[in-house]
């Protein structure tokens, strides 16, 4: 049986609620930055579902465009906590809390 | 066999989420990491049973590849066993749990008053307009959408080869040192 729109649906929800745990719950940037991509990526399921039930192909070309994005987003995301790092010595966000570097 | 397939790929996908996140045995991020690249490979499993051909490359590309070699690199740059160690706190565990899973249930309903009520007349017109147009996305039929002359996407895709140079200058002035 082919699986419906709405279960691809559920899932990319399922997705996109346990990333939004992960940058609630956890106080390791990094960890919360891995979570970041969990959401977009559950983004992109369900876009790609909504191209495929549809019949339409715009869907997928923005997915291409959302990873290409995404891409740009991580390397400029983890050099901004290596450069608070050399500051910081620390990549916990109890410890930055403070708007003073 | 398509239905097996799909419910071996969302649930490997939603476990291995949940590893990512909150994984008992483990506090280490490089653990968190890995299980993050098992996230992308079944998400790209996800693809190829939507048709997503390209898509799914790209995704094992682009997530499993060069995002998790960066991430894997940056962990180990910066020595983060001393995080490692730290507990979770308890409310703050709590609290998240609640708030997030009354997100999803929240959303949860929204779907089913959407597609719950009369899911065979939807799923007939999907079925019916899938197979008249037969959204695959094989890579000529991407180029084609994404490059077509009249409703292409051709001043995005310019406007983004822009933005990953002005992210690779951004990325050099960043992790530059600082002189002193």
């Amino acid at each position: 049986m082919e699986p419906t729109l709405s279960q691809y649906l559920l899932v990319s929800g399922a997705l996109f609620a346990i990333g939004l745990l992960g940058v609630i719950v956890r106080r390791n940037l990094l960890i919360i930055y891995m979570s970041l991509e969990l959401m977009l990526n559950a983004a992109n399921v369900a876009l790609v579902a909504m191209s495929r039930f549809n019949g339409n192909l715009d869907g997928q070309v923005m997915v291409f465009f959302i990873i290409t994005v995404a891409a740009a987003e991580v390397s400029v995301g983890l050099a901004l906590i290596v450069a608070l790092y050399r500051k910081r010595q620390t990549a916990d966000v109890e410890d930055l809390a403070t708007m003073k570097l | 066999m398509e239905g097996t397939l799909f419910n071996i790929f969302a649930g490997l996908t939603l476990l291995s989420a949940l590893l990512v996140v909150a994984n008992p045995f483990s506090r280490n991020p490089v653990t968190s990491a890995l299980f993050l690249v098992t996230t992308m490979i079944s998400i790209s499993g996800l693809f190829v049973l939507l048709g997503a051909y390209f898509l799914a490359a790209v995704q094992i590309l682009v997530y499993a590849g060069a995002v998790m070699v960066l991430f894997l690199f940056v962990i180990m740059l910066l020595d983060l066993r001393e995080a490692a160690r730290r507990k979770l706190n308890l409310v703050n565990l709590v609290m998240g749990i609640m708030a997030v899973s009354a997100l999803f249930l929240v959303y949860k309903s929204s779907l089913e008053s959407t597609y719950g009520e009369a899911p065979q007349q939807h799923e007939v017109a999907a079925d019916t307009g899938q197979a008249e147009a037969k959204a695959v996305g094989s890579t000529r039929a991407l180029g084609q959408a994404l490059f077509s002359a009249e409703n292409g996407f051709i001043l995005p895709f310019e406007i983004v080869s822009i933005l990953l140079l002005v992210a690779m200058v951004g990325v050099i002035l960043l992790s530059r040192k600082e002189p002193r």
